[in-house]
């Protein structure tokens, strides 16, 4: 991903994100990824074209964040409300947002199918390893041995499995046109992230099919940690755990198989580290 | 996708269909341009007959991974603003149930069809009217109330189909249709309306912006407590106007009525039988047929005749909609009450001995 790198601008509040106060906690990377979200839509000029669905989550929210039409979804269904969106309106761009609660437990069905359908809408997934608003339960995507409040001994893989690797899961679907697991752990990342995040909604704009961006968050709250910290967690103990990388991609290598999707995630890893 | 030429049925002259072929017609012609659902007997005649129409139309059909995705890409369309439809039986209609809760929530205008069958659990494929209590009691969380309607006809399937669709945009509420297995499955002529639905404004659906307003948001969430009160106090007010407004019933009663008979749906059109074999008999008997279930018509209880003794009602169901026969009758008559269960349905004798027993006509029962 390093060749589409691109510069952030960093003084400018976004037209596509409302000017209100957010209700996310201090270090919380959700405020980083609005902003570029938000920075995306005024680029693209999407704002006045857009729905996005908000989900069940912290960032549930949502819809007071940002300036386009927005619909907020029940628990894990926003591919399904994005789903009834676009079909019935199919000149708009409709994108969810959804945290790994939301997407990865409750709403698996729902995301599978939407890719499988090649549904075209984009799907923003906030993956930090834990459920922030209720309270820092364990996720599907907790990392083995991470203490949280419904592991107190640590995620026990023999119990309760291990972590969900929904990208590399989505990325074999056919209707999947772009999906990339990206990190907001430093600046570099954060562009990165950013490049993602365009290439998926172009991925609409062009009607190829589903897009994906799985967002490395933090939760310094809930993992009870300060902010500085909880990003140093994010790069050493995330990171390794869910590959950095594009999985799938229309543009480049539509037609790439599974195992050699895979095998690039897997090389990511240590290219994406960001060190 | 290629516009094919259309099998719509011809509009204005009777034509012979199926109870669910008849309600999907009659959905496309009340203006319904999508239709998202998941396939469950009774009533996959529906889907099937949607998927067939719908691209003639320049509609959507979409079959659903399930019902809980279904019922929320009716969320989503719906509060895009076309209308929609979804359609199910009763198990899947339980699942659907949270989202029903949202679309009420977020005040959407949906029709959602329920052709019921025995429960509870997977139950059976036979037809049942068990879904009463959650039809008309609320179904999912929070307080809410659906228009509901229990049609006895394939006419009258498709003329409240089209009705419901615009109730539905009138109060930006779900309204449910409630059939049975047995509507749903019979043949019976049917004369199509031939005039085009009324084009509803929507100015508070997530349209895009499209340079012309400000943002739009679809939504039920309200975290404080002043608010969401207020919200509920605003959709209280709106289901009192719907409880005043959109009550129909059809009632017979016949001049020194003994007994009153209680039916909707294929009950009734039993109970009529067991009516006219007991008119026969010397037995007068009067019948009120709530045609919407809720609002539930407690104004056909007022002003009986002093003539009838009591009432009995007769469901498909261990006694649901009878509770609301005792509301409004208020203690005033006896009531009684004849059901059958887990797919077996009323047959007119039976029904006639349960009316001879109302009376007090029973053989060796003094009066």
């Amino acid at each position: 991903m390093s060749s589409i790198v691109e510069r952030i601008p960093v003084y400018e509040p976004p037209k596509s994100l409302s000017d209100v106060s957010s209700h996310y906690c201090p270090g919380c990377t959700h405020g980083a990824t609005h902003r570029i979200v938000a920075e995306v839509m005024d680029e693209l000029g999407l704002t006045d074209k857009a729905v996005g669905i908000a989900s069940v989550g912290c960032s549930v929210l949502a819809y007071n964040y940002f300036e386009c039409d927005m619909q907020q979804a029940a628990h894990g269904r926003a591919p399904a409300v994005a789903t009834g969106v676009k079909r019935v309106r199919p000149e708009l761009v409709v994108w969810t947002y959804q945290g790994d609660g939301d997407l990865a437990s409750i709403g698996t069905n729902e995301v599978i199918h939407a890719a499988l359908r090649g549904e075209k809408i984009t799907v923003i997934f906030i993956n930090n390893a834990i459920y922030g608003m209720t309270g820092g339960q364990a996720a599907p995507t907790t990392l083995i041995g991470q203490k949280t409040a419904t592991t107190p001994f640590g995620r026990d893989k023999s119990w309760s499995g291990s972590p969900i690797h929904l990208s590399e899961m989505l990325a074999l679907q056919e209707g999947a046109a772009f999906i990339a697991r990206t990190s907001t752990h430093n600046p570099a990342h954060l562009g990165r992230t950013r490049a993602a995040i365009k290439r998926a909604f172009q991925t609409q704009l062009e009607g190829k099919g589903f897009s994906l961006v799985e967002i490395l968050s933090t939760c310094p709250t809930n993992w009870g940690m300060t902010p500085v910290e909880a990003l140093k967690w994010v790069e050493e103990q995330m990171v390794p755990v869910y590959p950095l990388g594009i999985f799938k991609d229309w543009q480049a290598d539509g037609a790439r198989s599974p195992a050699a999707a895979g095998a690039a995630a897997k090389s990511a890893k240590p290219a994406e580290g960001g060190k | 996708m290629t516009k094919s030429a259309s099998s719509a049925p011809a509009g204005g002259v009777p034509v012979l269909m199926k109870g669910n072929e008849a309600l999907g017609e009659a959905a496309i012609r009340a203006g319904c341009r999508a239709f998202f659902g998941y396939p469950i007997t009774p009533q996959s005649e529906l889907p099937a007959y949607m998927a067939r129409r719908m691209p003639e139309e320049d509609g959507v059909f979409l079959q659903a991974e399930s019902e809980l995705a279904a019922i929320n890409m009716v969320y989503g369309a719906a509060g895009a603003g076309v209308r929609v439809m979804t359609s199910s039986s009763s198990p899947g209609i339980s699942l659907k149930q949270e989202g029903i809760s949202y679309i009420a929530g977020a005040e959407l205008p949906a029709v959602i069809v329920n052709i019921m069958r025995g429960g509870p659990g997977l139950g059976s494929i036979m037809p049942g009217q068990s879904d009463y209590f959650q039809a008309t009691k609320g179904g999912g969380h929070g307080d809410y109330r659906l228009v509901v309607y229990g049609p006895a006809t394939v006419q009258e399937l498709v003329d409240l189909t089209i009705r419901a669709f615009n109730v539905a945009d009138r109060y930006r509420s779900p309204v449910m249709i409630l059939g049975d297995g047995i509507l749903g499955q019979m043949m019976e002529p049917v004369v199509f309306p031939t005039e085009k639905p009324a084009e509803v404004a929507k100015p508070w659906a997530t349209t895009g912006r499209q340079g012309t307003r400000g943002r739009n948001v679809v939504n039920s969430l309200y975290l404080a407590a002043e608010e969401l009160e207020a919200h509920n106090l605003r959709l209280q007010a709106k289901f009192a106007e719907m409880h005043s407004n959109e009550v129909i019933y059809e009632s017979i009663i016949p001049e020194g009525a003994e007994v009153v008979c209680v039916a909707y749906g294929t009950t009734a059109r039993v109970v009529k039988s067991a009516i006219a074999m007991a008119r026969q008999e010397g037995i007068k008997v009067g019948l009120i047929r709530p045609i919407s279930l809720w609002p539930f018509p407690d104004e056909a209880f007022v002003n009986l005749p002093d003539t009838v003794r009591s009432v009995l009602t007769v469901e498909m169901s261990a006694g649901q909609m009878v509770e609301d026969v005792r509301l409004a009758l208020n203690g005033r008559l006896p009531v009684h009450f004849y059901g059958r269960m887990g797919g077996m349905w009323p047959i007119p004798r039976d029904v006639l001995a349960e009316i001879k027993k109302a009376a007090g006509r029973e053989a060796g029962v003094a009066r």
